[in-house]
């Protein structure tokens, strides 16, 4: 059974009213257990409407999407749905609610209701994690714009749920911040086969992933391995998306006549193909 | 004419457990028409910085001058001065939340013009340019709720907001962050045209490299409250040191080069933005042969 699964789903915010807006038409997604999907796509297509659908927070307008199984319709399968996901939001204000610090991020883990010992370890753990502990007794409304997203992403680590879903998390980091963030997830993808389902508009980010959905007008538009979506070049710049950069370096120097292999994703990659180039060519 | 800053230093919650020095003895120059971009780690001093440029806070030690005139200037005969140069600049907060309030998109844009007194038809020209700078369609947004919108959306509608002003100095606090890359390229963009148009002096918090190089005629580098060092870009990002300790990375084509040259490709290394790096990496390619 996939751990996601969303049955043409679709949402219109104020359905009926002049302000009416179609956020996401007829999608269709299956997630399995212990994949990593990052989503793309542009400013209004959908991607933030889609994974408040995954916790519950948003009803379908029609279709249906299923947690394990679970029915967010169902309302007495909601709160087992919000036990598994845990949730990072766009804006980190939205999230933060406690007036300190340690109360935010222990604030889902009480709620599932785990032991208070174990809440303490959790805490610990997550605010270590986003190198945030010496902010512990602090207000999160005080911190840095960073230093909130840092808090939110604690706050959601500390669930220790099965599946985390993150809207541009590192939207407000700086460059090395960027990196820790998407280094930590993606130790707990690899290391504990948890689920991830990461929104950013950072195409580096987007290569890390095992699978890349990228959302258009609030339908799925492509569907596929990194190395899959950025090999249409054009066809990401045309809509408004963009390819990493060592992906950018091999299409230019290939359409200028430089024989490089053509599914090179990773800077690494890119690295060794001209090494290997300037070798056979002497 | 131009914005000075004069060893400010400024303390949040200060004599409280939670005192904290978020600016210590900064000191520099925005002269008039230039490009000035401030980066540094998370939790740095950029957002409490950039908050003085307009008055929202006050030095705690130092001052703060817009073409010449003290911000902070709260006696009976500075006071109108203050105010008059305070609304000389136009400022995007870090997160678009932080300045969206009203019910409709078009009367959230209107209302800085109105405070300044236009009204009528020219203030709903101002409102019009404002949106289609920003790519907002005039009438399918003006109606609508600020509130009831994407991230990035949001983001336009405050920008738009700023640029209904038409300030004299533009600041902006990680303007870029949650656009698409389109959205962010058309951004840059604009900036750019309004920049001359204007004849604008712009402040731009970022932590893209590659947009610092190709924008700004000087960086600061803030760490820990400090300036690390006020540089152009290029001096600044040989600085491998001084960007590291602040968070930051040098821009992606650098390192890349850097990288083609440890395993002995003979590349020059001074390409930042993508064509300077393909021609460098070419050019190597055929010497290798
Ligand atoms: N609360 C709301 N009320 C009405 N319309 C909304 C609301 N939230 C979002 N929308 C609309 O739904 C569409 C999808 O929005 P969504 O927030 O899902 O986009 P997104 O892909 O997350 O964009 P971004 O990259 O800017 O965050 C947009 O056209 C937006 O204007
Ligand atoms: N209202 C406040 N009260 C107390 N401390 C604050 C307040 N606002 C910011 N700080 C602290 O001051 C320091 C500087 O914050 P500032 O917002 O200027 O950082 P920044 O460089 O903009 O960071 P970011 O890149 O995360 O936005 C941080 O350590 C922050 O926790
Ligand atoms: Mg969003
Ligand atoms: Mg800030």
């Amino acid at each position: 059974m996939a751990f996601i699964k969303v049955e043409n789903l679709t949402h219109i915010y104020h359905p009926g009213t002049p302000q009416e807006s179609v956020a996401l038409d007829k999608v269709n997604l299956s997630i399995e257990a212990g994949e990593f999907v990052a989503v793309l796509g542009t400013n209004g297509s959908g991607k933030s409407t889609l994974a408040r659908h995954l916790n519950g927070l948003l009803l379908p307008t029609e279709g249906r999407c299923f947690i394990r199984g679970l029915d967010t319709c169902n309302e007495q399968e909601l709160w087992q749905i919000r036990q598994q996901i845990g949730m990072v939001f766009q804006n980190p204000d939205n999230q933060l609610i406690a007036a300190v610090v340690e109360d935010d991020v222990a604030f889902g883990p009480e709620n599932l209701g785990m032991d208070p010992q174990e809440i303490r370890a959790k805490v610990n753990a997550s605010l270590q994690a986003v190198n945030m502990a010496k902010y512990r007794t602090f207000a999160p409304h005080l911190l840095s714009g960073g230093q909130k997203q840092r808090i939110a992403i604690a706050g959601a680590l500390a669930m220790d749920t099965d599946c985390l879903v993150l809207d541009e998390p590192t939207a407000m980091l700086d460059p090395q911040g960027r990196e820790e963030v998407l280094r930590t997830v993606q130790k707990l993808h690899e290391e504990r086969g948890i689920t991830i389902v990461y929104i950013t508009h950072f195409m580096e980010e987007a290569s890390v992933a095992d699978r890349i959905v990228v959302m258009d007008k609030g339908q799925v538009a492509a569907d596929g391995t990194p190395r899959e979506i950025f090999a249409d070049v054009p066809g990401m710049k045309k809509c408004g998306l963009d390819v990493p950069l060592a992906v950018e370096v091999v299409w230019q120097l290939r359409h200028q006549g430089i024989k490089l292999p053509e599914d090179i994703l990773t800077e690494d990659e890119l690295v060794e193909a001209l090494e290997a180039y300037t070798c056979q060519s002497n | 004419m131009s914005i000075e800053l004069k060893q400010v230093s400024y303390t949040y919650m200060p004599k409280t457990p939670y005192e904290h020095k978020a600016l210590d003895d900064v000191s520099f120059t925005l002269d008039e028409g230039s490009f000035t971009a401030i980066a540094g780690h998370t939790g740095s001093g950029k957002s409490t910085l950039v908050q003085h440029l307009n008055g929202l806070l006050h030095p705690e030690c130092g001052q703060v001058l817009v073409d010449g005139v003290d911000l902070a200037d709260s006696s009976r005969t500075g006071r109108q001065a203050a105010k008059e140069a305070r609304n000389k600049v136009g400022m995007v907060f870090q997160y678009p939340e932080q300045q969206l309030f009203e019910e409709t998109i078009a009367a959230d844009i209107a209302f800085g013009p109105k405070n300044q007194g236009l009204e009528g038809e020219a203030l709903a020209k101002r409102v019009k340019e404002a949106m289609e700078l920003m790519g907002l369609d005039y009438a399918a947004y003006k109606d609508r709720s600020p509130f009831q919108l994407s991230g990035g959306q949001k983001r336009r509608v405050a920008i738009a907001g700023v640029l209904a002003l038409h300030p004299k100095y533009l600041v902006l606090d990680e303007p870029t962050a949650g656009l698409d890359p389109q959205g962010r390229e058309d951004l840059i963009q604009i900036i750019c045209r309004l920049r001359k148009k204007w004849k604008l002096t712009i402040v731009f918090v970022s932590h893209n490299m590659e947009d610092i190089a190709r924008l700004a005629d000087s960086v600061v580098i803030m760490n820990h409250g400090q300036m690390a060092i006020k540089a152009a870009p290029q001096a600044a990002f040989e600085q491998v040191g001084i960007l590291q300790a602040a968070g930051l990375q040098e821009p992606q084509m650098l390192h890349l080069l850097h990288r083609l040259q440890a395993v002995g490709l003979p590349v020059k290394a001074d390409g930042i933005q993508l064509a300077d790096g393909i021609h460098a990496i070419k050019e190597a390619l055929s010497h290798a042969k």
